[in-house]
């Protein structure tokens, strides 16, 4: 699971849950994988984020090295730093562990890089 | 199908856009949405089709879940959704609990509020009959879309292909459809909601239908009703 996937999931289709998110992660298993740079959708993607929540989790799998808690201007004029999250949003990936939701505990196994948010019949709203 | 789904996606152009892919199984779609230069993060229901994408190498997010469940994603983060030959499965109830119009509903619903402002929907589907199509729409458009369903080469048994279209910033004109001269032929619209109140089976209210349904049920009552004639609900001028 790539971590601009992690960054859009929520848990809100559980019942009883409002926003459910961010997703905690757990991660047993973590591969880099190369993807090909492109600074523009790099640049268009990151107003789109909620960097707070990108940078705790690449903490939670220690990978925020390098990586700055907040966003300076001009961040798209910055190669390096666009790079640097280039790597962190797609070329993390957790294989293996699971993801908690933050209001009701509920956790989602992530099996072969695959968040499985399937819901049983009692927690469908 | 995919090309022709991102072409009725209507996308700026030259730009790298987060796309939403439902029912992407094996990822066949995701690789052309890649090879255009979008991002995107695709969810289906069955592990073994997205094992296949896994082993294919796609780039784009996978996500196990079931559309029927809800879209699980943050508000606005989509610039747009495609879906190829997925949706009709929503209208099978694959267990005693499904409910098809609740789960198309909770779709709907959650689609829309995972888009970004003016973003697009866009579902290449095989609808079995009439009844199903206009399930569709009517539910698309409970959630909050515009929008209607583009035919491509309608005369042709062989080539026909349904597209839902929908939208989210408001009333727009639907794309021309494929293998058709006239821009009107064959397509479902739909644009303004207050029209189709009378779908959700209660006459509008105020209307002669309402009135004669509103005498008939105080007479049940056992009030009395004047009997109902010609001039019952009549339409009055202005004077009145």
């Amino acid at each position: 699971m790539k971590l601009i996937t992690h960054n859009m999931l929520t848990s809100k289709c559980l019942k009883g849950v409002v926003t459910g998110y961010p997703l905690a992660i757990n991660a047993t298993d973590i591969k880099v994988k190369e993807v090909d740079f492109n600074p523009e959708f790099i640049s268009r993607v990151i107003p789109k984020l909620d960097w707070e929540v990108l940078w705790v989790a690449a903490d939670s799998i220690g990978h925020s090295d390098g990586l700055p808690r907040s966003l300076e201007n001009k961040y798209d004029e910055n190669e390096e730093f666009l790079k640097k999250a280039h790597k962190v949003l797609l070329e993390v990936e957790v294989e293996e562990g699971h993801l908690t939701c933050p209001e009701s505990g509920r956790q989602f196994p992530i099996s072969k890089g695959i968040p499985n948010m399937l819901l049983n019949e009692a927690e469908v709203q | 199908m995919t090309e022709r789904c991102l072409e009725l996606l209507l996308l700026p152009e030259d730009s790298s856009c987060l796309l939403l892919d439902i029912g992407c199984g094996s990822g066949l779609s995701g690789t052309v949405l890649e090879e255009n230069g979008h991002m995107w993060i695709g969810m289906d229901i069955s592990s073994s089709m997205l094992d296949v994408a896994v082993e294919r190498d796609t780039e784009g997010g996978l996500v196990l879940a079931d559309m029927g469940e809800g879209v699980p994603f943050r508000a606005g983060c989509f610039d747009g959704a495609v879906s190829v030959s997925a949706i009709q499965w929503l209208f099978n109830a694959d267990k005693k609990t499904h409910n098809p119009v609740k789960r198309l509903n909770k779709f709907f619903t959650t689609l829309y509020s995972s888009l970004s402002r003016s973003a697009r929907a866009v579902f290449q589907f095989y609808p079995e009959n009439e009844k199903q199509l206009e399930l569709l729409t009517t539910q698309a458009m409970k959630a909050g879309f515009y929008g209607g369903v583009v035919i491509d080469y309608p005369n042709s048994a062989k080539a026909k292909k349904f597209f839902l279209v929908l939208m989210t910033g408001g009333v727009g004109p639907l794309p021309q459809a494929l293998g058709t001269e006239e821009p009107d032929s064959l397509q479902v619209k739909y644009a303004k909601r207050e029209a189709t109140k009378g779908i959700r089976g209660k006459p509008i209210k105020n209307s002669k239908d309402w009135i004669l349904e509103k005498k008939e049920r105080r007479r049940k009552q056992g009030k009395i009703t004047k009997p109902d004639t010609k001039y019952t609900g009549r339409k009055r001028s202005g004077r009145f």
